[in-house]
């Protein structure tokens, strides 16, 4: 038997979905499980944009309740997420308050929330095999029940 | 980590309580932006970042720091409360003063007081109760309104209607105000009623009427924290809710059907509330004063320690039943007293008290006005009576609960009476 060990869902295949850290097998044709090793490490990564109205950021908090519920709905999202082994980083809230700053003349305005009306609420980085995948897995987002948008943005890969 | 069951709909209540202490009751607007501000951002950032350990000071925290930032920026151009103005001027002073607002004791002797106000008897009663539920409960108007089936705009007009009057009040009730005692009354009376929509109230949501019982006792439980309110009277009104409320997982089944006492399995009566219940009973007896709630509590205590029906001292509560209308006569407890005679002395005599009734009128759209003659009509055997009343009473059910279980009774007796066998005595 083999004499590397490599954390692969699925050699065979060729398609490596997310690491999950129990699929353990011995492989012993050598340069096959490499390349699967090396497919997987390349598995490719996406962010999550949330983006709100400030209508619908209340509306989702509505009562007390309400947001509470919205909250465990969050919390079952991201915990579905980590388990399969897509989320890479929970990433940050973002202030709704901020500045833009524009131009040659480098104005300055308060913003962005003055002049788009879904703002960016946070962001969330996710492996995926491919964008539909990374789709797929957004539908999920409580975001969306709340009248909000997933922008579901591949990170640029920069093989060299 | 998992997050406490209504854990923002508690903080709620405590954060608005703490902030109108510092910004003023004529500015619980403003409290209330700050909590649903502390709201939003918790959403935000527990969902990236987890739940932190204590989610509760969590709030805490954020609510404190938007209202230091509030009073920073605004303290010129606003007024905040009357009582603090001194003190949230200057910087030594301000930081410590928020940090009060917040404290555990503060907390609770501000939700005191805002419930006090929430009770001003120049209110009525209906939006007494909606201001407890929305202000010191914090359920949203649309929550209330599906729970007493009203719609959402009225509801809204009722707590903004209320809310108006108590910005206009300036400062929140004083309890060493002399209209201490007379307001603690108000303040009962409308943990009562909460607790009553709960038992018996409208929405045909079980989970609904359960909450607004446990927000009843919770509130009632808060005035007997104090020593200023935990009076004989209040201990009583919380032993009452309590022996009402250990019957509730029986008095309505899983599939959200009601069952009247008599026919409840009392192994499914709450053991624990129960003791609890007679206990409060049990301290409620120090001083002179025997109230209404004394004598509900003592009935609910005699059918909480019976077995069963036949066990039930009919008696003891026939002789209560006469005393609570000495007290608080009305034509409904003169139903209940005349259901108790028809158990102590036969259907016959419970069919005289009720036909006794002085003002018995006022019963007339009260389905179980028709139900109890019908369940004594039965019980001397006269079936097309107990029908005819049963389908009367059906048609005043004031909730699908009512309705289901007021037509079964129709149907089984109707059965019944075609097969001239009488149904099993109730």
């Amino acid at each position: 038997m083999g004499s590397s060990v490599f954390p692969v869902d699925d050699y065979l295949g060729f398609r490596c979905p997310a690491v999950t850290g129990s699929n353990v097998i011995y492989v012993d044709a050598q340069g096959m499980v490499m390349r699967a090793f090396k497919e997987q490490r390349y598995m490719s990564q996406f962010v999550y944009l949330y983006r709100m109205t400030d209508a619908a950021r209340q509306e989702a908090m509505g009562t007390p309740e309400r947001a509470q519920q919205n909250m465990q709905r969050w919390m079952a999202w991201m915990t579905d997420l980590d388990k399969k082994g897509h989320l890479k980083d929970r990433g940050q809230p973002l202030e709704r308050s901020g500045k833009v700053v524009r131009g040659q003349q480098k104005t300055v305005t308060d913003g962005p929330f003055t002049e788009a009306k879904d703002l960016v609420g946070g962001f969330t980085l996710i492996e995926a095999r491919d964008i539909d995948q990374a789709v797929d897995l957004s539908r999920g987002c409580p975001i969306l029940e709340g009248g909000g948008s997933v922008e579901v943005r591949p990170i640029m890969k920069m093989d060299m | 980590m998992e997050l406490s069951e209504h854990l923002f709909r508690r903080e709620s209540g405590r954060l608005v309580a703490a902030l109108t202490r510092i910004f003023g009751v004529h500015n619980l607007a403003l409290a209330e932006d700050v909590v649903q501000d502390a709201f939003c951002r918790a959403l935000e950032v527990w969902k990236v970042r987890g739940i932190p350990d204590n989610p509760s000071a969590w709030l805490m925290t954020v609510a404190k720091r938007r209202a230091l930032d509030i009073v920073r920026r605004e303290r010129t151009a606003h007024t905040f409360a009357p009582e603090l103005s001194r003190v949230l001027e200057s910087e030594w002073t301000l930081a410590p003063a928020v940090e009060e607002a917040f404290a555990g004791s503060t907390i609770r002797d501000e939700q005191l007081r805002m419930m006090f106000s929430c009770c001003d008897p120049r209110l009525p009663e209906e939006v007494q109760v909606a201001l407890v539920l929305n202000i010191l409960c914090g359920f949203g108007a649309s929550e209330i309104a599906s729970a007493f089936l009203t719609s959402r705009a009225a509801m809204e007009k009722r707590i903004s209607r209320g809310k108006k009057s108590l910005a206009s009040s300036r400062r929140l009730f004083d309890l060493a105000d002399a209209e201490f005692a007379p307001r603690l009354s108000a303040v009962a009376r409308a943990l009562y009623l909460l607790f009553n929509e709960g038992y018996h109230g409208a929405s045909p949501e079980a989970a609904v009427r359960i909450e607004l019982c446990q927000e009843a006792i919770r509130l009632t439980m808060l005035l007997l924290d104090s020593p200023q309110t935990a009076t004989p009277e209040t201990q009583a009104l919380a032993a009452l809710m309590h022996l009402h409320a250990a019957k509730l997982p029986a008095r309505i089944d899983s599939a959200g059907e009601l069952n009247p006492l008599l026919e409840q399995d009392r192994t499914r009566w709450d053991a624990r509330l129960i003791a609890d219940g007679l206990a409060l009973l049990d301290r409620s007896a120090e001083g002179s004063v025997v109230s209404a709630y004394h004598v509900e509590a003592a009935i609910a205590a005699v059918h909480a320690t019976a077995h069963s029906v036949e066990e039930t001292n009919w008696d003891a509560i026939v002789n209560l039943y006469d005393r609570l209308m000495g007290i608080a006569p009305s034509p409904i407890v003169a139903l209940n007293r005349a259901i108790a005679i028809g158990q102590r002395d036969g259907p016959e005599k419970g069919l005289e008290s009720i036909h006794a009734i002085a003002d018995r009128d006022r019963l007339r759209r009260y389905p179980f006005y028709p139900a109890a003659i019908a369940e004594l009509e039965l019980r001397q055997g006269n079936l097309a009576a107990a029908e005819q009343y049963f389908s009367a009473a059906a048609t005043l059910a004031r909730s699908g609960a009512e309705r289901r279980f007021l037509e079964r009774r129709v149907r089984e007796v109707s059965e019944a009476h075609r097969h001239h066998v009488a149904p099993t005595m109730h």
